[in-house]
Formats: C-alpha cells, structure tokens, sequence
C-alpha cells in the first residue's frame, strides 16, 4: 500500500498506523505522540497530540476525511493522502491540545527531575503558547508514597496511560491503574500496596512527563549535567535484556535507564535490579557515550569528540613557505615548456 | 632577491650596526631630549586614579558581585535547577540539590533547594547569563560595586552560600519597605 505523507510517499504494508507511516519516512512530518508507545499493546488515542489531517481517504473513496485523526490509531490505507506539518489545520489543533495538556500540568520544570528529557516540554516548545489563559485553580492530589524506589507526582500526570499498559504487560499482576473519572480521575495503586514487581520500573522510562521518577534518582542531578554511556551486563532476570544507558556523573552512575531512541521509546525493558541496585561501575560494560540529537540538551557541556593534536611549526614555514610553494612562487623557471598545451 | 628581504608590509628595517659619534656617545642631548618629554607629561591631565580611596563612576548597565535573593517570608528562593550553571559561558557556578524537609518549609521556597552553590570569582565573566536564565528570580548581579576582593588563594575566590545569599537583615528590610509601600 502506498501513504503520502506530506508530499512523501512510502510503501507499507497493511494494518500499519499512520503513524508508523510518518516515523518510516521520518523527519519533520512525524506527528508527537505522548501517550502512543509503540513497544506497548494498546496504547495511543487518548492525548490527541499526533492529529493530522487526511486530505484523501483512499485510492477507492478519495472524499477527504471530515475531521482531524489521531493519526496513532487511524490505519493506512491505499493511496491514502495525509497532511501533518503542512497543514495549518493540524498545527492550530495540535497547539490547542498542548494548552490543554497543560492546563492542569504545574510548572515546576525547573523542581522536575524529568526535565530536559520530558516530552511535553519537547511538546510546548514546539507548540505551546509562551502564556497562559488558564486563571483557575489548577488540579492538585496529595501526595502518595507508592515504595521507596518509584516517585509518584500525581499533579504532574497527564493520563496518558502508558504505566498502566506497561503494569498489565510486563508484570504479572497489576496493581494500579486509573481510579475515578474526569477532572478527579488519577493514576494510582489500587490497595495502596507497593509495586515490588521487577519490571514496575519500566514506567518510569515510559512516563513522558515527571509523574513517575526514579526515587534513587531524585535531586541528584540534572539530567544535562551527567554524561549518558551505554553499557550492557549479563542479567540473570528472564525477559530482561540488560542493555542500559548508564548516567554517570564523574565515576558515579548516578542513574541507570533503558536505551531510548529518538522518539523517547526505549529499545527492551530492563529489570529492576539492572535499574536500581547496580550502581556500580565494575557492574557494567561500557560501551561507549550515547549519541543524541545535535540540538539536544543533554548534550550541553560534553567534550567527548576526538580532539585533533594540532603542531604549528612557526618560523621558517612563515618566512620562507612551505618547500614544494616557494618554487611555484619565486618562480625560478618558467613552469611552461614553449611546446607545452596552456 | 631573496625572501627574507621581502617586505609585504613595507615596515620592514635592516638594523644598521653603525659606529656612534662622539656626541651621541655621551648621550647629554638624548637624556635631556627624554626629560623634556617627562615634564611635558607632569603637566598633561593624569589619566589614572587612586582607586581605593577614589572609585570610578559606574556605567548604569554595570553588573557587580551575584546575590541568591530571599523572597517576602525570607525564604530562599533557588530551587537549585541548574540553568545557570547551564548558561554559563564560563562554567564558573557548580550547585547540589537536596530535598526540603517538613521543618525547613521556613528556610526553601520550593521543595527541592541548593545545599551547595558555588561561583568561582576567577572563572566568572559578570556577563549576567545566569540572571537572565534564572526561571524563579534566585540569583541576580547586584550594583554593589564590589566584584571580588583581593585574596592570596584561589579556594578563596570560590564564593560559596554564605558569601552569596542575600543577609537576612536585608531581605526583612525589603519586605517591610514593600509593606510600606
């Protein structure tokens, strides 16, 4: 089946999302997605962030579709014609829906331990207005204690839904999910017992906001101040594939996540030994630093490109040029036979 | 001609090594020459100033010694988020977090707060980068005249807490000509 996608063609085969379309091609045209997570079963088309237009149905109905899709659930289809940066549409819904999300989300980046790689912040810089027309009050929870190594900040959720998917998953059985409705609706455990699974800490790496953190973590650091490194250990967990990216600060590991690409999904989930009690460096493989995004903050401060050692040999190279030079410009014969072509 | 006679710029002098004659060699014309320029100069308007006791006029976009601001209660008011550290040019401000406890509610604004904030005096540029990032108004450069007093080790020109966070005397003066107000 071929998608157009912005003017992009791509073949896919059938059953694919839109989506997944734009992230084939790749570039400005993929939609954010805060609550699609494509290593997870059943997620997507609650936040309503990745809207785009489809501007011809298919090959077989080519009437446009009346309203904006959430492009992570909306399949392909034949000849299908999508607008996602290009239409004006879409970025006018796609900045609406941004207020939205941050009606309620407090603005505490500079407390959060999520910021720098959070992906509402991504998400407003990109569409958000620089002010807000919110003047109520915003939703508050009191704070709960959910074990001593995940952090639960419930005024800073946005109920995407990604953690409750990954409780249902990846762990055997489920312990929290969303309780009430609307306005009040929040994600919790639900007997308030602790989440002692070893994969309960893959939510942290699939919150796209700060709601859940890692507790070992909390105000050590800045993410942009510690140096990412992959690195991978023999895990003896089963379904753990011990492929990690380390967060070093000097000769600490200060924080232990799974590898994440460049749409904020981590590659496999890791168990909760690799994230939390390995914190030490002969625990680990280092592979190397992780690479990021040329614009990326995590970048700042990084001097890990090879530096060339440069020689300046002054004096005579000054004066007199280099050996091969100096004949071409003093010029002690004409460089040109009388015979030879000019 | 050869390539060291070349002159690109055309300033190019041979040092001559020529013999000196009798009057140059006493040197009384050069000497009084020099001392006419010396008087000439104890005349002219003196371009210098005794600078402890005299103090040059400040430019009114001058930027002095950094000051951790208090807010109305006389909390704190760095949250310790590292962006000024992060804009920093000169890498000069290093900081540690720590998480507020129940009873420190009176001393921290936010939750979390800067247990150690240093600014090393000798890196710092005073290009005011920090202040512009700050996103809760902590830290600003004063117009206090005062940059970094002289000292005789470097540890003493990293300026810790308690050299930079406002006196509390100052904030309780501020909040009460606020009230005033």
């Amino acid at each position: 089946m071929k998608v157009t996608i912005d003017g992009q063609s791509v073949e896919v085969e059938p059953g694919t999302t839109i989506l997944q379309a734009a992230r084939m091609i790749g570039g400005e045209s993929v939609p954010p997605a805060m609550c699609y997570y494509s290593k997870l079963k059943g997620t997507g088309g609650k936040c309503r962030c990745c809207l785009v237009e489809v501007s011809k149905g298919s090959e077989a109905d080519p009437r446009p579709m009346p309203k904006l899709m959430a492009s992570c659930v909306t399949g392909c289809m034949d000849g299908m014609e999508v607008n996602s940066k290009n239409s004006d549409r879409v970025t006018e819904a796609r900045k609406a829906v941004t207020e939205f999300l941050l009606i309620n989300h407090p603005l505490d980046c500079p407390v959060c331990d999520q910021a720098g790689e959070c992906n509402l912040q991504d998400l407003s810089f990109e569409h958000g207005k620089p002010e807000t027309r919110f003047i109520e009050e915003k939703r508050t929870f009191e704070p709960e204690n959910i074990g001593d190594k995940i952090q639960l900040h419930m005024n800073r959720c946005i109920l995407c839904q990604r953690c409750v998917q990954v409780a249902e998953q990846l762990t055997d059985d489920r312990v929290h999910g969303v309780l009430n409705r609307g306005d009040h609706a929040q994600i919790s455990t639900c007997v308030s017992a602790a989440i002692d699974n070893e994969f309960s800490g893959n939510m942290i790496d699939v919150c796209p906001v700060g709601a859940l953190t890692d507790k070992t973590f909390r105000f050590k650091s800045r993410v942009w101040f510690n140096k990412p490194f992959n690195a991978h250990r023999e895990c003896t967990t089963p379904g753990c594939c011990g492929k990690t990216t380390l967060w070093m600060f000097g000769n600490e590991i200060q924080r232990v996540t799974g590898r994440k690409d460049q749409y904020g999904e981590v590659e496999d989930f890791i168990c909760n030994t690799c994230r939390f009690d390995k914190k030490e460096v002969s625990d680990w493989t280092i592979e190397g630093p992780k690479k990021f995004d040329k614009d990326s903050v995590i970048n700042q401060n990084n001097y890990t490109r090879k530096t060339e050692k440069v020689v300046i040999n002054t004096e005579e190279n000054i004066l007199q040029g280099r050996e091969e030079d100096r004949k071409k410009i003093s010029m002690a014969a004409i460089p040109l036979k009388n015979n030879d072509s000019k | 001609m050869a390539v060291e006679q070349i002159s690109l710029s055309g300033r190019k002098k041979v040092v001559s090594n020529k013999e000196m004659t009798f009057i140059e060699k006493i040197y009384l014309l050069t000497i009084l020459k020099g001392l006419w320029i010396t008087l000439k100069h104890l005349f002219r308007r003196k371009v210098t100033i005794k600078y402890p006791e005299e103090i040059r006029e400040m430019s009114p976009v001058y930027r002095g010694q950094h000051m951790l601001m208090r807010d109305d209660e006389g909390r704190e008011r760095c949250t310790a988020c590292g962006l000024c550290a992060l804009s920093c040019p000169a890498e000069a401000i290093t900081m540690k977090a720590e998480e507020r406890k129940p009873e420190e509610k009176h001393l921290y604004r936010e939750e979390k707060y800067a247990s150690i904030y240093e600014i090393n005096m000798l890196r710092c540029i005073f290009c005011g980068l920090c202040e512009e990032a700050c996103p809760k108004e902590a830290i600003f450069l004063t117009k206090s005249k005062k940059i970094a007093n002289a000292d005789y080790s470097r540890e003493d020109f990293i300026f810790g807490k308690d050299k930079l966070v406002m006196p509390l005397e100052m904030a309780i003066n501020n909040t009460k000509s606020n009230t005033a107000n």
